[in-house]
């Protein structure tokens, strides 16, 4: 079929998107719409003493003002315990929450409103360091406590020890999904008491059912449609701007814009999560991994949002793709007066796998093993038993990725003459004697969909009728959140796969059709492309069965019409029957529409001691990272990456190619400059020009290779792709900056400073606590 | 706060706009978008960070969030609307499609604006002129690689680079 499944099929929203004419979330205006922004507070942690914001309603222009006394329905919200205020009452727990919002027919006048209203502050000790806040003296800070989840998972002997041990502390900073296009929607009060929203977002139908509730009003009231979408990665999932625009709109009684400047956007979204991890390894002299320990922090920041669910991933993926009888793993994510941070792609693994590799590098030197050799010996096999209890199923070729990945080509060693490709380029000119070349891999899974028990789905109606031409044409509508990864591409090759149809439509994603979830957990291609072809399956069924009607075939054949007739080049031929009919023509008597809801197999919870089946299925890739480093400036240059990743049954393979590169460049930004950075809970660098990005002069020409073993239990065997990539990038690339320079690197980002001798040590401070932690005095040299 | 009185002309996508009512501190950026609805240009950090607002001014790329709007007092402004679509822009717009190198699209008003200035001034800008004359346009879907694809892709339908098929014929490959 043309444009269907396994082609490099162009986007359907691409011309739109290189002319300019594409629109965004911020794009949208109408007339009359007035201008919302939000105060937000300047302590980590306060007492808010008095809100007077009579001022800023005298000021002309000023058409709403709202605070926590003017949300009508339920005052916190939250992905998955509500306990985010929307805005915040008697105490402020963090530097950047909302705590009024304003509506004026301007953005100069909305500004000077919020300058306007009187806040009293009684600033609060601010908890903000994440190892001290379950210390049996430190203040709750929150009536629900300091700890968001602990997790320790007990498999084999917990105690077993083998002769060659390894064991480091670390730390990864908090890497923000910067998203190009910052927060934006246009929020519109109707006429029967109702409110819509047209946001960019990554689940509409979460967005629905929070607003909803803070709203007080019913669902039904509340109706979403997908803006345009300037990128997400895991930002859009939680709620930011959408109950301040709709609580000032009902005030108002006038259309809202609501949009974030960059200073707002990396203040306004949870990004990644902060992490202190120890390991320790051990094995055995043949290079056995005996055990595996570790305890982690993740700080979770002021509010819930995702970190139950980012925790158990990073436990559970703790002890990364490697077969070991005997494991503890345990982790806390916890409550503190940072920033709440929540999902980014690779959720909660990025940070463990950083972590493990490190440890399986140290281990290979510790045991004079190649680290691609130990991995090789190591990695897991379906039907191995993870550290959850969890077998092992599906294709997981780790082995294979790994011998792939290393067989690669490498690149020219760095050259004297070729000064704008040696690190920092020009005009540092860095003298090519001292610039030290490393190689660096890494192994990784990550798990798809969402764990734990949860019974996921997504939801998809498909119409099949003839346009005015009268030609056959496919409608798909689905909620899915197109973001940027490509799902109004894919959908429309799962239709014309089914249909044979090739014009296809789709529909705005919106709250008028069932949920789809979240564009989010690398889930869409599979669930809700598992959805639009059921529900392409069901419309041909339906078509089928009344062709056969109609030719008066026999009973069996109507009803189980698919044995017998069959869609093909847009005609239904059934060659046992002896009927050919043109597709149009079984359409004159009208459309054929169906719904289906996909859901995925069943997962289990973590019991106490953390075993369960918890994860649907899982995706691995291996990076190689090859680095150029200036050994007196500190500074770093990735020379080349390599990527070979297990990537299921290929659906478009254009758009594979920009999810693994996009992943890739991601992880390199988390390895070498992105970081969020927090001075007593405050961040310090929430513009594009002090929160460094990775650009075209710093992100090598990706070499990658797929492995394409299908899925059994998803459609077509896809396997989900974006993550996994951005979670081995990382821990290459650290790794190759390792092996240039000869010495540990326990934090991430890795800086100048850790590379030239500012800090010798290279220490992260203590070790997370506990029961099988280390003695005292943090780091243990082997 | 308006300046009473003061207005000025832009030349925007080749027609005449009045601007009445900006403020005279405004960038060029929240003039187009805001007081004129020229929604082609993105505003993505305005810092002249990112390059999601890249316009021609008076035929030179700039980042138009640092432009003073009032200073630009009756010049030409081409965002990617108005670049046209024959020639040079269509190329790069065609092979950005082709190639896969939009995901979002956010910065690809940018991008196209800055490629096909770069393209324009050096035709034949190898790999590493390529990266550093648009590190200065963020692009956080792509990594890049689809966007440099593109580039070379024009650079070969304009008889720049070897064809595919040539550099494919030729024994040393490249």
């Amino acid at each position: 079929m043309r444009h269907g499944i396994g082609q490099s099929v162009r986007r359907p929203d691409g011309p739109a998107k290189v002319n300019g004419a594409f629109r965004y979330a911020g794009d949208l205006r109408v007339p009359g719409m007035l201008h919302g922004r939000t105060l937000r507070s300047p302590h980590p942690r306060a007492r808010i003493v008095r809100i007077d914001t009579a001022a800023a309603r005298r000021l002309p222009g000023v058409a709403a003002v709202v605070t926590a006394a003017d949300v009508p329905g339920v005052a916190t919200y939250g992905l998955i315990v509500a306990d985010q205020p929307v805005f915040a009452a008697a105490e402020a727990r963090y530097a950047g929450e909302p705590v009024a919002a304003v509506a004026a027919i301007d953005a100069a006048t909305a500004r000077r409103a919020l300058a306007a209203i009187e806040v009293d502050y009684e600033p609060l000790p601010a908890g903000t360091d994440p190892t001290r806040v379950l210390d049996p003296d430190a203040p709750a800070l929150h009536p629900t406590g300091n700890l968001y989840r602990e997790i320790d998972i007990r498999h084999g002997g917990i105690w077993a020890d083998g002769p060659v041990a390894v064991e480091d502390t670390y730390r990864v900073g908090m890497q923000d999904q910067a998203f190009l296009a910052p927060e934006a929607a246009l929020v519109i009060p109707a006429a029967d008491g109702g409110v819509d929203l047209m946001v960019a977002t990554q689940w509409l139908h979460s967005d629905r059912e929070q607003v909803a509730a803070c709203l007080g009003l019913p669902e039904e009231l509340v109706r979403l449609t997908l803006a345009g979408v300037g990128g997400a990665f895991g930002g859009r999932e939680d709620i930011t701007l959408q109950i301040h625009g709709a609580l000032l709109a009902r005030s108002a009684q006038a259309p809202i814009r609501i949009a974030y400047d960059r200073v707002e956007s990396f203040l306004g979204h949870p990004p990644r999560p902060p992490a202190r991890m120890w390991f320790r390894h051990t094995a055995t002299r043949a290079g056995e991994l005996v055990s595996v320990r570790a305890r982690l922090v993740f700080d979770g920041g002021a509010y819930t949002s995702s970190s139950p669910a980012v925790l158990a991933n990073a436990v559970t993926h703790a002890a990364g793709p490697y077969r070991v009888a005997h494991a503890r793993l345990h982790g806390v994510a916890v409550r503190t007066n940072n920033p709440p941070c929540g999902a980014m792609r690779g959720f909660g693994v990025p940070q463990v796998t950083i972590g493990h590799e490190a440890q399986m590098d140290r281990l290979a030197d510790a045991l004079g093993l190649d680290p691609v050799e130990l991995r090789v010996r190591n990695a897991v096999r379906p039907g191995d038993v993870l550290p959850t209890g969890q077998v092992l199923a599906g294709p997981l070729p780790a082995r294979e990725l790994l011998h792939l990945v290393a067989a690669r080509p490498l690149p020219p060693p760095p050259a004297a003459g070729s000064e704008l490709s040696l690190p920092g380029g020009l005009p540092a000119g860095a003298d090519v004697r001292r610039v030290r070349r490393g190689i660096g891999y890494a192994l990784g899974y990550k798990n798809l969909l969402f764990s734990e028990g949860m019974d996921d789905s997504a939801m998809a109606r498909v119409r099949l009728d003839l346009d005015e031409d009268g030609s056959p044409r496919v409608r798909v509508h689905s909620a899915c959140a197109e973001v940027g990864q490509g799902f109004v591409t894919v959908a429309g090759q799962i239709a014309r796969t089914e249909l044979g149809v090739e014009q296809v439509v789709l529909a705005p994603a919106d709250t008028s059709v069932g949920s789809a979830g979240s564009t989010s957990a690398s889930r869409q291609t599979w669930m809700s492309g598992g959805a639009v072809r059921g529900a392409c399956v069901a419309v041909a069924d339906r078509l089928l069965a009344r062709v056969a009607r109609a030719a008066g075939l026999p009973a069996r054949v109507v009803e189980m019409p698919r044995h017998s007739l069959r869609i093909v080049a847009g005609e239904i031929v059934g060659a046992e029957a002896g009927l050919r009919i043109g597709l149009a023509d079984a359409l004159s008597h009208g459309p054929v529409e169906a719904e289906f809801t996909f859901h995925h197999r069943r997962t289990t919870a973590l019991d106490a001691a953390g075993q369960g089946d918890p994860h649907v299925a899982f995706a691995a890739a291996a990076h190689r990272a090859v680095v150029d480093v200036d050994l007196d400036l500190g500074l770093v240059r990735v020379v080349s990456m390599a990527l070979a990743q297990d990537c299921g049954t290929v659906l478009n393979p254009l758009a594979l190619r920009g999810q693994v590169e996009g992943g890739t460049a991601q992880g390199l930004g988390l390895a070498v400059m992105e970081e969020l950075v927090t001075d007593g809970g405050r961040v310090v660098n929430p513009t594009f020009h002090d929160y460094l990005l990775p650009t075209a002069a710093d992100v090598p020409e990706l070499d990658f290779v797929a492995v394409t073993e299908p899925q059994p239990d998803a459609p077509y065997g896809v396997k989900g792709v974006g993550e996994t990539p951005t979670c081995t990038a990382t821990p290459a690339i650290v790794a190759a900056i390792r092996a240039a320079v000869g010495r540990d690197l326990r934090s991430v980002p890795v800086r100048p400073r850790d590379l030239v001798d500012l800090s010798p040590s290279g220490a992260v401070g203590p070790a997370p606590s506990g029961a099988d932690g280390p003695a005292a005095g943090g780091a243990t040299p082997r | 706060m308006t300046a009473a009185g003061e207005s000025y002309q832009l030349y925007v996508d080749g027609f005449p706009r009045a601007v009445v009512g900006a403020e005279l501190g405004d960038s060029l950026l929240s003039v187009l978008r805001d007081t004129l609805g020229v929604t082609s240009v993105k505003d993505a950090c305005e810092q002249g960070r990112c390059g999601a607002c890249s316009v021609l001014l008076d035929g030179r790329l700039a980042a138009s969030c640092t432009v003073l709007a009032a200073d630009a007092d009756g010049a030409r402004v081409v965002t990617v609307a108005g670049l046209g679509a024959v020639g040079l822009a269509r190329a790069v717009r065609a092979m950005f499609l082709a190639e896969g190198a939009v995901q979002c699209g956010f910065c690809t008003p940018g991008f196209v604006v800055a490629v096909t200035d770069l393209l324009t001034r050096r035709p034949d800008a190898d790999d590493e002129e390529i990266r550093e004359a648009l590190a200065g346009n963020i692009c956080r879907c792509t990594g890049y690689g689809r966007i440099l694809a593109a580039i070379r892709a024009v650079q070969r339908e304009r008889g720049i680079l070897p064809s595919l098929e040539e550099s494919r014929a030729r024994p040393d490959g490249g």
